[in-house]
């Protein structure tokens, strides 16, 4: 193992206790494991508050300030926060208008969630819940812990910050991240797999020239496992997976905000070259492109390979898209 | 009878096994999981050897409460509420009586499965901890020994299962092959209880009942 870290115990705390110190504007509390915006307090809005595993980066403490979250709680790698976490959190941004949760769909996630939601209610701040779950490549039925979060997290909370940020009450901002998710879709694809701190070895073994489609985000391999394609054919199996279930959430032709995502290994120039293929089965297919974004954003440590997120925007959800941002990950506008 | 100090020397006997298996669960959970669950389950027991080091609370029902409660605050993902919420409605059943008997322990374990397979949704099939918590609680009427042994089998019998709750339930028939990580853990926190029986009924042979 060759990681850039103390130990696996730390690797936590330390990557807080680097934040911190690189971003003065976060009030970073390492020994909680909190994010919260500096200048959040008394704000009088809706706190949008999104946690998980750590290992995402840069979602979410990335995605903490101006126009997004008010707060994010990490876990352990890989390893939803603890409620106590969770609740802090929402302490910490309340300002009466209530709490805004963003979660991904893990049973992990869902069940710490819960409870902290519970909590919360006791300590009288309201709190709504919404749920990510965009995975195409997981079936939504009775014999699965239903469709993974994924990608639709970025655009679920930049959507919902924006929305918060203007002084929508807490209902609004709850319905429109529902909403974004709904319009929502992703597929990804790893080239390798990813080495977790504790276990120090890769997660799993993928042989030279083949490829795992249908991955999520902790490293875990996917629904399948084929010999290598080019960009060319992998945007086309990804872009058609997502299209195929997104066209029953919208209008066909309507124009999509799309998401080219690095899983954390996989340099710009290769994200930038799958991002045109892309484009062109999207153009060829019909579906305009209203904005675009290629990056490393929903990552998973080391892992190499992507994900592709599309979904059906209407008139509103370009606007809350487009209304500027000042994250340390995600910046426009201001 | 067994009281507090009884619990409490399950909870440790419990963390001293994690400590032992934290890389081989770890292990298990690589192929079908995340690769977490040893180094999870070691830092909430840890924490749990830490609070009742700090003092054992007075009965076997607040033991295992203080437990819960731990690992609930410290795992965080799937293990932390389930293993939490296993022991926290398990010391719930056992109230605050000072001694519990044998026969005590197991309906309130039979509750507290109930409670987890309620939280997680899940049955026995579906390739989770609920396949050797199932069949371990329901051998306790013979004897823990009796208890620890079939959920060990039960973990075991996990391989050929298809998994449908949890991480590995997203690699559909992929993840046949492969043993339940929380499975095998269920069966390590049954078996430290044997273990904790078999020394304090070898310390106090002159107990009656069972």
């Amino acid at each position: 193992m060759r990681m850039l870290i103390n130990s696996p115990e730390t690797v936590v705390a330390d990557a807080l206790r680097g934040m911190a110190a690189a971003h003065p504007e976060l009030d970073v509390d390492v020994e909680r494991r909190i994010v919260v915006r500096r200048d959040v307090r008394g704000g009088g809005r809706v706190g949008v508050v999104s946690g998980g595993g750590s290992g995402h980066e840069p979602l979410h403490a990335g995605f903490v300030g101006y126009g997004m979250l008010s707060a994010a709680c990490p876990g352990e790698v890989f390893t939803s926060p603890v409620p106590d976490q969770m609740l802090r959190a929402a302490t910490a941004v309340d300002s009466g208008q209530g709490v805004l949760f963003i979660l991904k769909n893990y049973t992990g996630d869902v069940l710490n969630f819960e409870m902290a939601a519970e909590l919360a209610d006791e300590d009288g701040i309201r709190i709504e819940r919404v749920l990510v779950n965009d995975d195409v490549a997981v079936t939504d039925s009775l014999h699965t812990a239903g469709r993974r979060g994924t990608g639709a997290t970025l655009f679920v909370e930049k959507i919902a910050g924006a929305a918060a940020e203007e002084g929508a009450p807490l209902d609004r901002v709850a319905a429109l991240a529902r909403r974004v998710n709904a319009a929502s879709r992703s597929f990804g694809v790893a080239l390798g797999p990813c080495t977790t701190p504790a276990k120090g070895s890769p997660t799993f073994d993928l042989p030279e020239g083949e490829l795992e489609l249908g991955i999520g985000i902790h490293g875990e391999p996917g629904r399948e496992r084929r010999p290598m394609m080019t960009a060319r054919e992998i945007a086309e199996v990804a872009v058609g997976a997502v299209l195929q279930e997104l066209d029953e959430v919208g209008p066909a032709d309507g124009p999509v905000l799309a998401l080219v995502n690095g899983m954390g290994a996989t340099p710009l120039l290769e994200l930038y070259g799958f991002h045109a293929e892309v484009a062109r089965v999207l153009a060829e297919r019909g579906v305009p492109v209203a904005r675009a974004l290629v990056g490393n954003y929903v990552t998973a440590l080391d892992m190499a390979g992507c994900s592709v997120t599309l979904c059906r925007a209407d008139d509103e959800l370009l606007r809350l898209w487009d209304a500027p941002v000042q994250t340390t990950a995600l910046r426009w506008g201001r | 009878m067994r009281d507090a100090e009884f619990f409490g020397r399950w909870m440790a006997a419990v963390a001293v096994s994690v400590e032992r298996e934290a890389d081989r669960l770890t292990e298990l959970d690589s192929p079908i999981g995340d690769a977490d669950h040893g180094s999870n389950l070691l830092r909430g027991f840890l924490a749990v050897r830490a609070a009742l080091d700090a003092g054992v609370p007075p009965s076997p029902g607040a033991v295992l409460q203080l437990a819960g409660r731990t690992l609930i605050g410290a795992v965080g993902g799937a293990s932390g509420p389930l293993y939490g919420t296993l022991l926290r409605r398990t010391g719930k059943e056992l109230g605050d009586a000072p001694e519990v008997s044998d026969d005590a322990l197991r309906k309130a374990l039979y509750a507290g499965v109930g409670a987890v397979a309620q939280l997680g949704g899940a049955a026995p099939g579906d390739k989770t901890m609920l396949d050797a918590l199932v069949p371990g609680v329901a051998a306790l009427s013979t004897s823990y020994r009796a208890a620890a042994e079939a959920a060990l089998n039960g973990a075991l019998a996990t391989v050929p299962l298809q998994a449908r709750k949890g991480r590995a339930s997203y690699l559909g028939e992929r993840s046949i092959g492969h043993q339940d990580p929380g499975a095998t853990s269920a069966a390590l926190l049954l078996g430290a209880l044997a273990d904790t029986a078999d020394s304090a009924d070898a310390a106090a042979p002159a107990e009656d009942g069972e």
